[in-house]
């Protein structure tokens, strides 16, 4: 195994008396697909969310592509700007046009020029298969479509590190397929990433590792095989006879 | 970033004080706020206690606070019964009487308050005919450009009586109803009204027995070229206060307004449905949910009329601004005393205000909803 | 086999529809309706034979000095009005110049209704024109002294035009100062945040008249020797403070507005502070808010009227100011005066606020589009 490009040593985090996230030890190879389950509740949002620090940490350490992540600025810049993020509520900038959402990273942190940042974007919307939809406000289109927007807004950094969490939760049935089989063609390009997700189907298809959460922990990680054919905790067990 | 901030806040602060230093020895101003006990040496035509010019500054201070206070609150008295009427007609199914209420909000609360109160006063009031041609209702009450005359009602021995039987009264209504929503707990509807009505009739009826009537009236007449008795309106005040409360209805029934209209129709459906009647649904769905969205903008509304008060200096009202930060200053000149005081009271009024609001609104927050 | 053939529609019952069906639902529905109705009817004709009785009927419509308004039974005195009109809109602006005051006005105009239009382009360059070149221009065209313009002194100034230069003034500078604010009060440093909370709960826990006092009495005060500004300036000073704190409480209701999922997926994007704040944040919050913006200016512009405390003679001071001329002086001069200020007041605050109501529309079915 190579180097890891994430590694996350004894973290712990509160929300004031609250210890949500428990002793976290966790190493991400580059080009591994982690999928992250378990109840809610049970930590697994807030674990990749500090991954980007969009909360922070109190314990431990957090090495994403060998910088670490403590309160300095710059370091959060960098690390920013190698990871890619898509929400469960897609959080698309209403005011902005689909290309306006898209080249907004690339303009105005990487600081392209405009043509070169459209030209990107229209490649990324064209790979998450909405080449039309450019001009339009995130408002005119469906969840499905607004999420594969959200991907490509992502993707437009250029990210060496993709986030995903709960990316198909706020979708109706019919678009969950549109999202997933997005989400496939970047596993296969060999982009890492990590997943938080309730998609079994899209786990055993892609993910290199599942790992299930509870009470803030991780409680038992393995190959996806493994994982949900003989699963070693009782937990886990229970967990996954009551969604699968 | 934040040192930064401090640092270049207080070296403006270590610079204005030098300035305002430096300026008030060259105009020979004296600072502190001893000229609070000097002597006033004018006379104020609304007091509400004792004053003369003998009196200090300080006393000048309180006369016109008390002033303020006093067309506020008649102002925010008249302001409510007047918008919440307003609004209500807003609503009402009768397109007349919806329509005229629309009219008198769109007229009111679109034409500067300042400009209301100088036509009230200059235009309407100042133009009435002089004392001996006084508009006289029944000979006791007279409408003149001195303002209004009205009879005063003077208390003679034995009016103890009549205040024992209001307490007696007001004890009991707050007595009837704590019971009857104790009682309400247990499902039992205890009745409120009528047997408050025979309390009081029989308090005031035994007060009336023991002491007779110890009223009497002192009916103003025309002396000369002015009234003599009964106690005189300004027409600083009446100008004042109709300004005020025609202006600030119009916002209050706006506020009632969208306050009832909130509560969807939904919830009035729901009330129906489980068989509440319409007066029940009234003051049990409606009224309780309107008063969450009504009360917070009407006490700002409060606040308002409070602070607008202060246009009394355009025609002399003698409230806190006119006598105090108006006159006072002219006599003194310690500006920046004189305006931190008056700013200063203001200030308490509102915070004080916005406080008890605070703490209303916490009491009647739609748990799991953050308004 | 039976076809299926529809029933006709018949037409309503005669009294449920047309004026009649109207009229029994709006006005008569019940016994109380009616007695309302009547109510409202002998209220609405009252008031109505009152004010065309004064209006029109009893009124004097021409004349050239006071002899015209002194009927017996005298009602509004128009040629009031009509003499002192230049005053009323300029002041004492030299007759000669005040071209230059109607330029600032259709200059102004052009400026600003392409803006308030949702539909209209060019919204960039539209502001460009309204706060960067507007103001210069304005500024040297009223003031002059450079340019070949003869120099007009503020004192000369007067009537709606030191009304719209105080309320247009307040606004523009009011905006800014208080999108600052409304950050500052959200801000995560504890120093600035306590600032802005002071600043913005002071001004508005005090009347704007002691606002003014104290920026025409004690500003001087706080400036060193022989530093001083244009009692104008003063007030308009004054003005902006006091509507920034209002500014800012508005705009905060619409920063608060703004899901936490915006920010958080522009900390994702790698965009700084600053840039999520003016990229993603503003944008948002200030459109969501222009109705509240539009109803602070409504506030601002009834309260310019309160520079005339002052000394400054906006259109309600110079009404005031000619009420003491002696050839004009007739018992119904005042009301003639108030009514004619109240009306041209009024006209504006009731185009705004209709504007804002407008907007609010057009926002909420802009939100349901999207």
């Amino acid at each position: 195994m190579s180097d890891p490009v994430i590694r996350i040593n004894k973290m712990n985090k509160w929300f004031g008396n609250f210890h949500v996230l428990r002793d976290i030890n966790l190493n991400v190879a580059a080009g591994e697909k982690i999928v992250i389950c378990g109840p809610s509740g049970s930590g697994k949002s807030t674990l990749i969310r500090c991954i980007n620090r969009l909360e922070a940490h109190q314990e431990g350490e957090i090495e994403v592509e060998g910088i670490t992540l403590d309160g300095s600025l710059k370091n959060l810049e960098d690390i920013r700007s190698n990871v890619g993020m898509v929400f469960q509520q897609f959080n698309l900038f209403p005011h902005m046009t689909v290309l306006e959402n898209c080249t907004l990273s690339p303009i105005w942190v990487q600081q392209k020029p405009k043509a070169e940042a459209e030209k990107l974007a229209r490649e990324l919307l064209a790979r998450v298969r909405i080449p039309d939809q450019a001009d339009k406000y995130p408002g005119q289109l469906s969840g499905g479509q607004q999420q594969r927007v959200a991907i490509a807004r992502a993707l437009c950094m250029n990210p060496r590190i993709m986030l995903f969490d709960e990316p198909t939760s706020a979708l109706d049935p019919e678009m969950i397929k549109e999202v997933l089989d997005v989400m496939v063609e970047l596993a296969e390009e060999g982009m890492t990433m990590l997943c938080v997700t309730h998609e079994m189907g899209f786990a055993r298809q892609v993910a290199d590792r599942v790992i299930f959460m509870d009470e803030g922990e991780i409680v038992e990680e393995n190959a996806p095989e493994a994982f949900f054919s003989n699963p070693e905790n009782e937990r886990t067990q229970l967990f996954l006879s009551q969604v699968l | 970033m934040q040192a930064a901030v401090l640092g270049a806040l207080l070296l403006a602060m270590v610079w204005l004080v030098a300035n305002v230093q430096s300026n008030l020895e060259r105009q020979n101003i004296n600072s502190g706020f001893g000229f609070l006990s000097e002597r006033a040496g004018f006379g104020i035509n609304q007091t509400l206690i004792d004053y003369t010019e003998d009196s200090s500054f300080g006393r000048v201070l309180t006369v016109g606070l008390l002033n303020t206070l006093l067309v506020s609150v008649l102002g925010v008295f008249f302001a409510t019964v007047l918008g919440f009427s307003l609004g209500v007609a807003r609503l009402s199914s009768n397109w007349l009487i919806n329509k005229t209420a629309m009219v008198y909000v769109e007229i009111f609360r679109n034409v500067p308050l300042l400009l209301q109160i100088m036509f009230w006063y200059f235009g309407v009031l100042r133009n009435l005919p002089t004392p001996r041609q006084a508009v006289s209702f029944g000979d006791a009450m007279f409408l003149s450009n001195r303002g209004i005359v009205v009879p005063a009602i003077e208390a003679g021995s034995g009016a103890g009586w009549y205040a024992a039987a209001l307490a007696i009264g007001l004890a009991a209504f707050i007595w009837l109803r704590r019971r009857a929503r104790l009682a309400l707990a247990d499902g039992t509807m205890m009745p409120i009204w009528r047997p408050l009505l025979m309390v009081t009739v029989a308090s005031f009826g035994v007060a009336a027995l023991l002491a007779g009537v110890p009223f009497s009236l002192d009916v103003p007449a025309l002396k000369g070229f002015n009234f003599r008795g009964g106690i005189t309106v300004i027409p600083e005040f009446v100008a004042l206060l109709l300004a005020l409360s025609l202006y600030t209805a119009a916002f209050i029934a706006e506020i009632v307004r969208a306050g009832i209209q909130s509560v969807s129709k939904g919830q009035r459906e729901a009330a129906a449905a489980l068989g509440l009647p319409d007066k029940t649904a009234l003051s049990l769905v409606v009224i309780p949910q309107a008063l969450r969205v009504i009360i917070p903008p009407l006490t700002s509304q409060y606040l308002n009329l409070t602070k607008n008060s202060s246009l009394a200096v355009a025609i002399a009202y003698p409230d806190i601004v006119s006598v105090f930060a108006g006159t006072t200053l002219t006599q003194v000149g310690q500006a920046v005393e004189i305006i931190f005081i008056t700013m200063m009271i203001y200030l308490s009024l509102s915070l004080l205000t916005s406080y008890a609001m605070n703490r209303y609104n916490a009491r009647i927050a739609l748990v799991g909803q953050d308004a | 086999m039976t076809g299926f053939t529809p029933t006709p529609a018949r037409p309503a019952p005669a009294n449920t529809v047309g004026f009649v069906g109207w009229a029994r639902e709006n006005l008569f529905a019940t016994k109380l309706d009616s007695l309302l109705t009547v109510l409202a009817i002998t209220l609405i004709l009252y008031v109505m034979k009152v004010v065309f009785g004064w209006a029109v009927i009893d009124a004097s419509f021409s004349g050239s000095d006071r002899t015209a308004c002194l009927k017996d039974v005298q009602g509004a005195c128009w040629p009031f009005i009509e003499a002192k009109f230049g005053q009323f809109i300029y002041g004492r602006y030299p007759d000669a110049e005040r071209w230059r005051v109607d330029l600032v006005f259709a200059a102004g105009l052009i400026g600003l209704v392409p803006m308030l239009m949702p539909n209209v382009g060019h919204k960039r360059a539209n502001m460009i024109f309204l706060l960067g070149f507007y103001p210069v221009f304005a500024f040297i065209m009223l003031t002059g002294g450079v340019l070949g313009l003869a120099a007009v002194d503020t004192t000369d100034w007067g009537g709606l035009l030191v009304t719209l230069v105080v309320a247009v003034t307040g606004i523009v500078a009011s905006l800014p100062l208080g999108i600052l604010l409304a950050l500052g009060r959200r801000s995560d440093l504890p120093i600035v945040r306590a600032l802005c909370i002071g600043f913005i709960e002071i001004f508005r826990g005090v009347p704007l008249i002691t606002v003014l006092f104290m920026a025409s009495v004690m500003l001087p005060l706080f400036l060193p020797d022989g530093v001083n500004f244009d009692k104008l300036v003063r007030c308009l000073i004054g003005v902006a403070l006091f509507s920034s704190a209002y500014m800012a409480e508005v705009v905060r209701g619409g920063l608060q507005a703004i899901p936490k999922g915006q920010y958080e997926a522009a900390a994702a994007l790698g965009l700084s502070y600053w840039k999520t704040t003016r990229l993603i944040i503003l944008p948002q919050a200030l459109k969501l808010v222009i109705p509240g913006i539009v109803n602070t200016f409504i506030g601002l512009f009834k309260d310019t009227t309160l520079v005339l405390i002052v000394g400054l003679f906006d259109l309600l001071g110079i009404v005031q100011l000619h009420f003491t001329d002696a050839s004009w002086a007739t018992p119904e001069t005042h009301i003639t005066g108030y009514v004619f200020a109240g009306a041209v007041f009024w006209l504006f605050c009731f185009a705004m606020s209709r504007y804002s109501i407008f907007m609010e529309n057009h926002l909420s079915t802009d939100r349901n589009g999207s």
